[in-house]
């Protein structure tokens, strides 16, 4: 076992657990923060992605004695229910989420890629959100509320 | 999650020297970098060693430095930090190009330039990018250091000249292809995050009509990252014709052996593979 | 009194989507329960053979384990479907890969998996059939036998006819023969099956990401041998489901339930991914044999169609898949003569199941490729051929049922032709790819998608809806019918809202619980919009009208109002509650025995246009441009209209061009995100969506069905703009690079078919059955 302590949202906090633990899990089950979702366990899907040193990462290709002193950032960090995160506010006006289930790694990814790009092009979203699966939407949605994003944030200058 | 993580011991000594004296105090430890790799085989139940090293965040790997004229990238240089160097982009575009192809981006923000090549993929994307820059590659270990031209570094499929205790420390690229035609392309199962079907690198410096410097390498057409000499030869020193494309052809299909798996054909890749040689050839 | 602006019809926003994309909306495995264990699932690692013994290896703590096998059963060993033949455990006969034999639990989920890994399975080998020309071999092995059956190794046929097909071929100038075939499709949902169950004092409760609630509870019932009331499932926010949470949930509630009874504890089962695809249902791997008989001009004289799909080791919802195949196999399209013989055949792959078109994509995709052929064959452009044969407004379909609506298949392809540039588009590629490594092309396929069961299914769904009013004096909709990304909570609180005339966040809808909601049906067939929709706006009516005749509402009244008379009756009579029950149209009719008649109360219409590039270095097809243009009656939401479009389209796409199951002896071998090919954001392209709008009397404010017609389209009009491209034709999918290297670079199998056919030479007789 390994004491990892390490910046969460905002919070430090401390968690005694095996070092190879995935960090995934180091969210889910021993911080019972649910939002980080598990879809394929490889690093295919993007379901679990979250930032970590505000670099975008799969948290389940990620040993959590790696993540020791870092600065970790999940959805649950991201807004409050009073006030969604702009990403979060243009992801439910235009339909960027169906079922739900990759929502929150997308909504990570997308923070990610406007951090680097502040207004991306098409190409630039889609190359950006391409670690990320959806099977419900075709990404079309998602592309219209990632380019909403960046225009409310250019437009709020 | 197929593996009990209960089974398996991480240290992270801080510090190459460090990792450098565990390794050489116990040999059974198997460094971990980035994770894209070991990660996804703990994930299946599959990853065999149980004692692992991180060189996660070891400062002495991370860095990108270039002097009289020879680049050099730590081993622990991320894909990410390949994409966004100003240099790299100057003279190494076909770097650049297959660090973006390589899996997503949450992947290449872990994943590190030494560890994709002691994962030793014939698939792997950028070998082939290192190999037609003339790249050599420089190994530490607690005895010291050596250096090697990369294309002696891989033996055999997942076969590398690495001893235990040793380390890829850097690659080093010799900026002087300014004037090399490049060339890359990858067939992969789809536009992002996929495994290359085949991948053909090449450089070549032309005098005139004649190839005065031909190099060239490929993803997935022999056992391990290498060079395709058989058919360098056949073009260096020729101008291009069409029976010399018809030769190189010939030279690429002799040497060349792609297999059937899950992803593709061992006929599909041969043929896409000669394709691709052609439409460098072409274009020169 | 209608509020200023209508709700049905406006994109309100997504009813739990703030849930979503905050990250609080909490699947199947995010719960937690007090004394949960976790349960896996010991499989058959061979096809088919004779369990001799199954030993549990050493190094495991096994005491401290539950172990389930058939014999904990109290009732009945099987999962209902349609027929009794699919067993809840294997007793003796092992008929596929990954079938379920022993069940552990145990509180460590590590020491679990460990655990599985120790159990061997020995058993007697038994010959085993992968396809369907292995299942109907005349010396194959008869691997499924009942008396439900047709014959041996066949689960189910229909026969379909109209007029007189046999008399056709003597007078017809062409005679076209053509054979299609699809594979196996993965759902890939992004959020695996999984449950939790609990057995208290003898009654059983099961949550679960799924689609069908009441399938569960049915199955509930007999493997338990307890009554309805001791049985209760309720679904949870599920994570994806495109059918694949359709029949499965059945299989893994009923094992955990079972989990749950033996060791006393809440028990989680929740599949990982590698399990997940080897083991959960597929789309059926189809064939499609097309002999049609045209006139010079291009007219449809007659046509045999023989359908095919490989259904798996068990019935489980075939007959069903296939009969939806079966009807939509003959298009949009004026037959004045016709037989189709279908047929669904085991395999001893697992069971293949639902999912998104059930069965239609398959039929469809041969169809829309056998109808360029036919154009070719007889040398008119596939626009025109379609316009000499589209169903129109009193003509009838392929069961015999009068098209009553005004539809115009002639305008949508008009429009969609010009939306997309077709025919400027096919004049210039025709002039660039002769010189061009890229060949690009734009084809196009028309077809419909009949809304709701078929058939006498609504009948005998019976379909209940209610409307309770909540403590805030807030209606809130009972239903079974489940959200699983589609919008089912946001339209049915639309409809809900406009005919009560409150704004739509008013509105609530229940959590589908089988102790608290009546049997809506599934939520499957592009029913929900259509047919629980209906029912609502019924519901919705229903409750006006008694809260009217109380004398506690106006004829006009403003949200405020409706709710203080809501409260006010409540407080009177205890509850406010109206309901709406499934009455059949009085003009739908339907025979079983013959499948004539009115198939479905409502069509959508549709033509979807696909532009391609083909890299003749690479092989490799891409889809550059793809416009879905449709009539689906009244869109209810447009943003989620939309979504649905594009989401279908994006799926179907990977189903023409990249989603390969890869099979071997019945075990699927690709089963990993890394190697089952899904398309990413870098993939698809732009996807234009438009939307015509007939309002059908059957559905709210005059919507029909949505979900599952973008499956349909996109794979032959893929295909078709790949011939286009190359020149080539290719009549499977998915076609990987692989399959159109195989043409291209080996001109003696092009020879072999159509791509070299000219119309002068093509002679009365003509087959496009590839070898």
């Amino acid at each position: 076992m390994s004491i990892i302590t390490f910046t969460l949202n905002g919070s430090q906090v401390s968690v005694d657990a095996p070092p190879m633990t995935r960090l995934l899990d180091l969210l889910r089950e021993h911080l019972h923060l649910t939002g980080t979702k598990e879809g394929c366990g490889e690093g295919e899907c993007g379901s679990c992605s979250v930032l970590v040193d505000g670099e975008l990462v799969n948290s389940c290709l990620v040993p959590s004695l790696q993540i020791q002193g870092a600065t970790v950032t999940t959805i649950e960090g991201l807004g409050e229910q009073t006030h969604l995160h702009p990403i979060q506010q243009c992801f439910l006006e235009k339909g960027g989420a169906q079922c739900g289930i990759c929502t929150p790694g997308m909504i990570l990814a997308t923070h990610h890629l406007l951090e680097k790009h502040p207004a991306p092009t098409l190409d630039e979203i889609r190359e950006g959100l391409s670690g990320n699966l959806c099977r419900c939407t075709g990404y079309m949605r998602i592309f219209e509320a990632v380019q909403q994003t960046a225009k409310l944030a250019e437009a709020g200058k | 999650m197929r593996s009990d993580v209960r089974d398996y011991t991480l240290t992270a000594p801080g510090s190459l020297n460090a990792v450098l004296s565990a390794l050489a105090a116990n040999p059974r430890l198997t460094p971990v970098a980035g994770g894209t790799e070991l990660m996804v085989a703990l994930g299946v139940g599959r990853l065999g060693p149980h004692e692992l090293i991180s060189l996660h965040r070891l400062k002495e790997l991370r860095f990108i430095e270039e002097h009289s004229g020879i680049l050099t990238l730590g081993a622990g240089t991320t894909f990410t930090d390949i994409r966004r160097n100003a240099t790299i982009a100057r003279e190494f575009p076909l770097l650049v190009q297959t660090a973006a192809w390589t899996g997503s981006i949450a992947n290449q923000n872990r994943g590190t330039l030494g560890g994709n090549i002691a994962n030793a993929s014939p698939a792997a994307d950028s070998p082939p990018a290192l190999l037609v820059y003339d790249a050599t590659i420089e190994l530490v270990s607690a005895n010291g250091r050596r250096t090697l031209p990369y294309g002696e570094f891989h033996l055999g499929y997942k076969k590398t000249v690495l001893l235990p205790g040793e380390l890829i420390y850097a690659v080093r690229l010799p900026c002087r292809f300014a004037k090399h035609r490049q060339y890359v392309r990858k067939v992969g199962t789809r536009n992002a995050q996929a495994i290359s079907k085949i991948a053909l690198a090449a450089t070549a410096l032309m005098d005139g009509a004649t190839v005065r410097e031909i190099r060239l390498a490929g993803a997935s057409l022999v056992d391990r990252p290498a060079r395709l000499h058989a058919t360098e030869a056949v073009v260096l020193g020729k101008a291009i014709t069409p029976e010399l494309r018809t030769l190189a052809a010939a030279a690429l299909a002799s040497e060349i052996k792609p297999i059937d798996d899950i992803r593709s054909t061992a006929k599909y890749r041969m043929a896409v593979a000669c394709n691709l040689l052609d439409e460098f050839l072409l274009s020169l | 009194m209608a509020p200023k602006e209508p709700i049905v019809g406006a994109p309100a926003l997504r009813y739990e989507g703030e849930a979503k994309v905050l990250g609080r909306a909490k699947y199947i495995d995010d719960l937690h329960f007090p004394q949960m264990i976790h349960g896996a699932t010991v499989r058959s690692k061979f096809p088919r053979g004779r369990i001799t013994a199954i030993r549990y290896g050493e190094g495991v703590p096994w005491d401290e384990f539950t172990i389930v096998t058939w014999r904990d059963i109290p009732g009945e060993n099987t999962i209902v479907h349609l027929l009794k033949d699919h067993p809840c455990l294997v007793e003796e006969i092992v008929n596929h890969p990954e079938e379920p034999i022993v069940l552990l639990a145990h509180p460590d989920k590590a020491l679990l998996r460990k655990a599985v890994d120790a159990v061997t399975i020995e058993y007697e080998p038994l010959p085993a059939v992968f396809t369907i020309e292995e299942s109907e071999a005349p010396d194959a092995p008869v691997i499924w036998n009942s008396e439900a059956g047709d014959s041996p190794n066949v689960f189910k046929t229909y026969l379909m006819e109209k007029g007189n097909v046999d008399d056709v071929w003597a007078s017809a100038d062409y005679i076209i023969e053509g054979e299609y075939s699809t594979g196996a499709q993965e759902q890939l949902y992004i959020e695996n099956n999984g449950v939790i169950a609990e057995y208290t004092e003898e009654s059983v409760t099961v949550w679960g990401s799924m689609q069908c609630p009441y399938y569960l509870h049915h199955a509930l019932q007999l493997a338990f041998a307890l009554p309805e009331e001791k049985c209760r499932v309720i679904q949870v926010e599920t994570g994806g489901a495109f059918g694949g949470k359709e029949d499965y949930p059945s299989v893994i509630g009923c094992h955990a339930a079972l989990l749950a009874m033996k060791s006393g504890r809440p028990v989680k089962m929740v599949y990982d991914r590698l399990e997940d695809m080897a083991a959960t249902t597929k789309r059926h791997p189809s064939r499609t044999r097309h002999r049609t008989a045209v006139s010079k001009d291009g007219r449809l004289l007659g046509g045999e169609i023989e359908f095919a799909i490989d259904g798996g080791a068990y019935v489980t919802l075939s007959p069903v898949v296939l009969s939806r195949g079966t009807i939509h196999a003959a298009g949009p399209y004026n037959w004045p003569n016709l037989r189709i013989r279908a047929k669904a055949v085991a395999t001893n792959c697992p069971p293949h199941g639902a999912f998104r078109g059930f069965g239609a994509p398959q039929s469809i995709f041969g169809l829309e490729r056998h109808m360029d052929l036919i154009a070719k064959t007889v040398g008119i452009t596939p626009e025109e051929l379609r316009r000499r044969n589209f169903l129109q407004p009193g003509g009838s379909t392929a069961t015999g049922q009068l098209i009553k609506d005004p539809i115009d298949l002639n305008g949508m392809l008009t429009r969609a032709l010009e939306e997309s540039g077709y025919h400027a588009k096919r004049a210039e590629f025709t002039k660039t790819n002769p010189t061009s490594p890229i060949k690009r092309g734009i084809g196009f396929a028309t077809f419909m998608h009949g809304a709701g069961f078929t058939g006498s299914g609504e009948r005998r769904l019976n379909s209940l809806v209610a409307i309770e009013i909540d403590d805030e004096g807030s209606p809130e909709i009972l239903v079974s019918s489940t959200e699983f990304g589609q919008g089912t909570n946001t339209i049915l609180c639309q409809v809900a809202a406009q005919t009560l005339h409150i704004p739509y966040k008013n509105v609530r809808i229940a959590q589908p619980d089988t102790h608290r909601v009546p049997n809506s049906g599934p939520t499957v067939a592009s029913r929900t919009a259509m047919i629980v929709g209906k029912l609502v706006e019924d519901a919705s009516h229903n409750l006006l009208t008694c809260m009217r005749a109380s004398g506690l509402l106006e004829e006009t009244y403003t949200p405020e109002q409706f709710c203080h008379a809501a409260l006010a009756y409540k407080q009177k009579h205890g509850e406010l509650r109206a309901t709406a029950r499934y009455q059949a149209p009085g003009d739908i009719f339907w025979d079983d025995d013959k499948y004539r008649g009115d198939a479905y109360p409502a069509y959508a219409w549709a033509v979807y246009v696909a532009e391609v590039e083909v890299d003749t270095r690479t092989y490799m097809a891409e889809v550059k441009n793809f416009w879905a243009l449709q009539e689906v009656g009244k869109v209810l939401n447009p943003v989620l209209a939309k979504g649905q479009v594009e989401g279908g389209v994006a799926q179907g796409i990977g189903y023409a061009i990249y989603e390969k199951c890869v099979w071997k002896d019945g075990v699927m071998a690709n089963n990993q995100m890394t190697n089952y090919i899904m398309p990413t954001s870098a993939d698809l392209p732009p996807i234009h969506v438009l939307f015509e709008e007939v309002p059908s009397i059957h559905g709210p404010f005059g919507a029909k069905g949505i979900g599952e017609l973008p499956m349909d389209g996109p794979a032959p009009a893929i295909l078709n703009a790949i011939e286009e491209a190359t020149g080539v034709c290719f009549n499977h999918c998915p076609l990987l690079p692989e399959d159109i290297f195989d043409k291209l670079a080996n001109p003696t199998s092009i020879s072999a078919d159509s791509s070299q056919l000219q119309p002068a030479v093509a002679g009365p007789v003509f087959s496009g059955t590839t070898s």
